[in-house]
């Protein structure tokens, strides 16, 4: 049926990454080069008194940037603009950049790093959620809080009065550092006339653009932005680059040189970007034959010191809380609250993966209290297709979960397993389990987002008939190039390699959005094969190519539009798929224009003599839509199952007054390749009617599923309910003890 | 601290430098050899996306100081390769989707090829010990087990 489309072809940039000639910015330098560096509060809160250079080194040598010397407006332009570049009087958050230094000797910026000392005034600060909430000290606005949100279906107080059951549970996330293997970097140069330049490390070339314009006066054309190889984003270069592109322009700008600033691993863990932590209280009613008949649930998340993206994580999140389930009434409050940590951020998931975990633990709980296995207190309340989530939005696509369930059941032997092991864990040294989540993933921006985005791409035709797709989405390892070029290939009927995916930069290529949101194959996809329709019409209309034609047609139909009538290009601009309404005022509608729908089943094993848990079996089954790239699609997924793992069992922030205190590999462990399990990964392929080809959207789905189905199976295992992750091996013992004391206590050990 | 000239091969290549002692030996890669293919991820040997290969052994060029490479024998992702010919691994990695973001990928296939001449025929075990040193967070290392696997097959073929 397809030519390019399904195919693993080669991906566009492979050959330049294994062989290592693939240029990161680190990987760049210029003539006279200096090396930037950035001086950060040593405070949560407080005013700057002082800002002290000791004596003994040659400050004369050093460019020096203070708030004082932004040309422009000192906010970094986001939703709202509210990030100072560098802090003026006040701190609000540890590391809150300060000061700037720039020196042509890397080693000694990083000298001069350590000696510079900023006295600052302490000021009460918030270092909880709780704290947040109970304002104990108003840091932020009135009330401390940055964002609301109400959701509403039917009617949930008029439920408990009559529900068979009601069961409540409270469940915590913690922070989760994004830790691309490539920390954050930028290069700038940047003069009054010239205006400024910035290659760098990042997901979106725009919101650097639109945070630069803010910051410096000079015209839109005079700020270029271009991405140069991207080690890794996972939400992590979402905004965070925007701050870092314009420190090192503010550098640039100052001392009339290139400048380069590589954050170490250390500084980029502690001052940049992580996950929200979050809170969720859920209160969910359900009937004796095991119906859910009302959810009442309470999301709160820690949004740092600046409200940056809360609010969009917020939206996100809340959205997603009531999961892939049908239930007659709903209520979904749902807050986002300043602390004097550094603002939390984009990560893969943007709030889902926390209110998802909180949901699907809760359904085994209602489960229990129904009577009923996890998998058929599911089956009763699965959302079925023409039936309605939360928002009102009433689900079109063909969706059959029941069918995902069973299919994910039987490729991991859940029923067979679940029973084994139940028998066999008695008086057994090392406790099996097994466990699983239902979830769904919207593709795309939430709500009217994609419509306010107004993306374009497009597509150029050279005269030998290479096409060459104009988009500022970024291939930041997740296959954008190889993604796009096959959907292009595959609407032009022309061969792959004829394809090319020029590097992003803003001075040539429009605003395709940003890489985000899981929608750069479902939208952006469907723009450029849009963008290729067209070239393709009008060549057929300039009479230079039929209707059928071959490759070679297709390059001297090119050749001669070209040298006819000059550059062939084609654009297209997103328009939201008919059928589509949202109101932001009330948050009802169609919060997202598809879904992804999974089933993921975690098999773990604990020690109970060291508490530490291994996931030993992953299955990993979902619909995305057509699959464009099946090699591509299962390393998403795969890599996404592993940071999920990564959040439920290993990735824990250690805060102390609201700075990480564990910013190193060394004591915040990721997963190794000795702590993955096997992951087996299934597609089922619905088409979406409104997809390229019919593809939907796939990165953060992975990462949804996998904490709360771990989780699932350590309660399989140990018959515990452990609410909060990441869970540590001595937060499980502390649980487990403290369980064994009780059971002792009241005499049924 | 003053310089001092050391010499050693980097992929077959004699090299001399005047570098500080205890400069790192990635640095000295990176900066004055222009050889970018060694990347820096953590600067504390946890990450591994600075891997060498000095006298056969994966080492952590972050770690190691340029003075205690002095008449060694140095292959970096830059000497992989031969004469414009993808070694297997290469190929593998490209292949399989065990390379997305790249930046893990160069230390990687090193830390490979250490494991491929120590295990022609690596179990899945030896395999994940052999790579246990070198993080990335893109793949879960699915398909970057399965690069090894086919590498490991097409050098026993002789391809």
């Amino acid at each position: 049926m397809f030519q390019t489309v399904g195919k693993p072809v080669p991906r566009k940039e492979g050959r330049e990454k294994v062989t290592g000639e693939a240029k990161y910015v680190d990987d760049l330098s210029f003539p006279g080069m200096l090396h930037g560096v950035t001086v950060r509060s040593p405070a949560a809160r407080g005013r700057i008194r002082r800002i002290e250079f000791p004596v003994d080194l040659p400050w004369h040598e050093f460019t020096i940037v203070t708030a004082k010397d932004i040309p422009g407006e000192n906010r970094v332009a986001l939703i709202t603009d509210e990030q100072p570049y560098l802090a003026a009087e006040f701190v609000n958050h540890a590391e809150e950049p300060v000061v700037l230094l720039a020196h042509p000797d890397k080693h000694m910026a990083e000298k001069a790093r350590a000696v510079v000392r900023i006295d600052i005034e302490p000021a009460p600060a918030v270092f909880t959620m709780e704290a947040a909430l109970a304002q104990e000290q108003v840091i932020w606005g009135e009330d401390n809080v940055l964002k609301t949100f109400l959701v509403e279906k039917g009617n949930v107080d008029e439920v408990w009065a009559n529900a068979e059951h009601i069961v409540q549970g409270e469940y915590r996330t913690g922070a989760q550092e994004q830790l691309y293997i490539e920390t954050n970097g930028m290069i700038a140069i940047a003069s009054p006339p010239e205006g400024v330049t910035v290659w760098g490390s990042m997901q979106c070339p725009y919101y650097v653009h639109k945070a630069l314009l803010k910051a410096f006066p000079v015209a839109p054309d005079k700020i270029r932005i271009i991405q140069m190889e991207t080690g890794g984003g996972f939400g992590g270069k979402e905004e965070y680059p925007s701050m870092l592109a314009g420190h090192a322009a503010l550098l640039a700008w100052k001392s009339g040189k290139p400048v380069k600033m590589i954050y170490d691993r250390a500084e980029d863990m502690a001052a940049t970007t992580k996950r929200h932590p979050s809170r969720t209280r859920i209160r969910a009613a359900a009937s004796s034959d095991g119906k859910l008949l009302g959810l009442d649930i309470e999301f709160v998340i820690d949004g740092g010191a600046y409200p940056t993206l809360s609010s969009v994580v917020l939206s996100r999140g809340t959205i997603h809380a009531a999961g892939p389930y049908n239930c007659p009434n709903v209520r979904i409050s749902s807050k986002a609250v300043a602390t004097n940590a550094p603002p939390h951020g984009a990560f893969r998931g943007f709030g889902a993966p926390q209110s998802i975990f909180a949901l699907e633990r809760h359904m085994n709980q209602v489960a229990r209290a129904v009577g009923l296995t996890p998998a058929e207190f599911r089956r009763r309340n699965f959302l079925r297709t023409g039936e309605t989530t939360a928002t009102g939005q009433v689900i079109h696509e063909a969706v059959n979960l029941e069918h995902l369930l069973d299919r994910a059941l039987e490729h991991s032997d859940y029923h067979r397993k679940r029973e084994a092991f139940a028998r066999e864990n008695e008086g057994a040294s090392i406790k099996r389990g097994i466990g699983f989540a239902t979830f769904l993933h919207g593709a795309g921006f939430t709500g009217s987002g994609e419509r306010y985005l107004q993306s374009v791409a497009g597509v150029e035709a050279t005269t030998e008939g290479q096409v060459r797709i104009l988009v500022s989405s970024t291939e930041i390892g997740q296959g954008t190039n190889t993604i796009l070029a096959q959907i292009v290939a595959e609407a032009l009927g022309i061969g792959y390699d004829q394809v090319s995916v020029p590097r992003p930069d803003t001075s040539e290529v429009p605003n395709s959005g940003p890489t985000v949101a899981s929608r750069t194959c479902m939208v952006v996809g469907k723009l450029v094969e849009s963008a290729a329709i067209g070239l393709k019409l009008t060549l057929v209309k300039a009479g230079l190519l039929a209707e059928n034609y071959t490759s070679q047609e297709f390059v001297s139909a090119c050749s001669q539009y070209v040298a006819q009538f000059g550059p062939l290009k084609s654009f297209s601009q997103y328009q939201a798929p008919p059928g589509i309404y949202w109101d932001d005022d009330t948050y009802r509608g169609d919060a997202y224009g598809a879904f992804a729908w999974a089933v993921y089943v975690a098999e773990v094993s604990v020690d109970t003599l060291t508490y530490e848990t291994s996931v030993d079996d992953f299955v990993a089954l979902q619909d995305v839509g057509r699959v464009i790239h099946p090699v591509l699609a299962a390393g998403q997924i795969e890599g996404g199952v592993a940071q999920g793992i990564g959040f439920a069992l290993y990735e824990n922030v250690v805060w102390d007054r609201g700075r990480m205190v564990n910013a190193q590999m060394t004591n915040y462990i990721m997963p190794t390749s000795v702590d993955v399990p096997r992951i087996r990964v299934y597609f089922e392929e619905t088409p979406y009617e409104y997809g390229p080809m019919g593809a939907k959207g796939l990165g953060e789905l992975p990462i949804d599923g996998p904490a709360p189905a771990v989780l699932n199976a350590i309660e399989d295992a140990m018959g515990v309910s452990v609410n909060e992750i990441p869970l540590m091996p001595e937060r499980l013992m502390q649980l487990l003890v403290g369980t064994e004391a009780r059971a002792v206590e009241s005499g049924v050990a | 601290m003053r310089k001092v000239r050391i010499e050693f091969r980097v992929n077959g290549i004699e090299r001399s430098v005047e570098a500080y002692p205890m400069e790192r030996l990635l640095d000295v890669l990176r900066e004055k050899f222009g050889m970018t293919g060694t990347k820096e991820g953590c600067g504390e040997g946890e990450c591994g996306a600075c891997s060498v290969l000095v006298d056969g052994q994966l080492v952590n060029s972050c770690l190691m100081p340029v003075l205690q490479a002095s008449g060694c024998d140095i292959r970096t992702i830059e000497g992989v390769a031969a004469r414009g010919r993808l070694h297997p691994l290469q190929e593998a990695f490209a292949q399989t989707g065990g390379a997305q973001c790249g930046i893990c990928t160069p230390g990687m296939i090193l830390a490979a090829c250490q494991l491929l001449d120590r295990y022609p025929r690596p179990t899945d075990e030896q395999i994940r010990e052999g790579l246990a040193g070198n993080l990335c967070r893109c793949t879960g290392y699915q398909k970057i087990f399965d690069a090894v696997r086919q590498a490991s097959e097409a050098m026993a073929g002789g391809t």
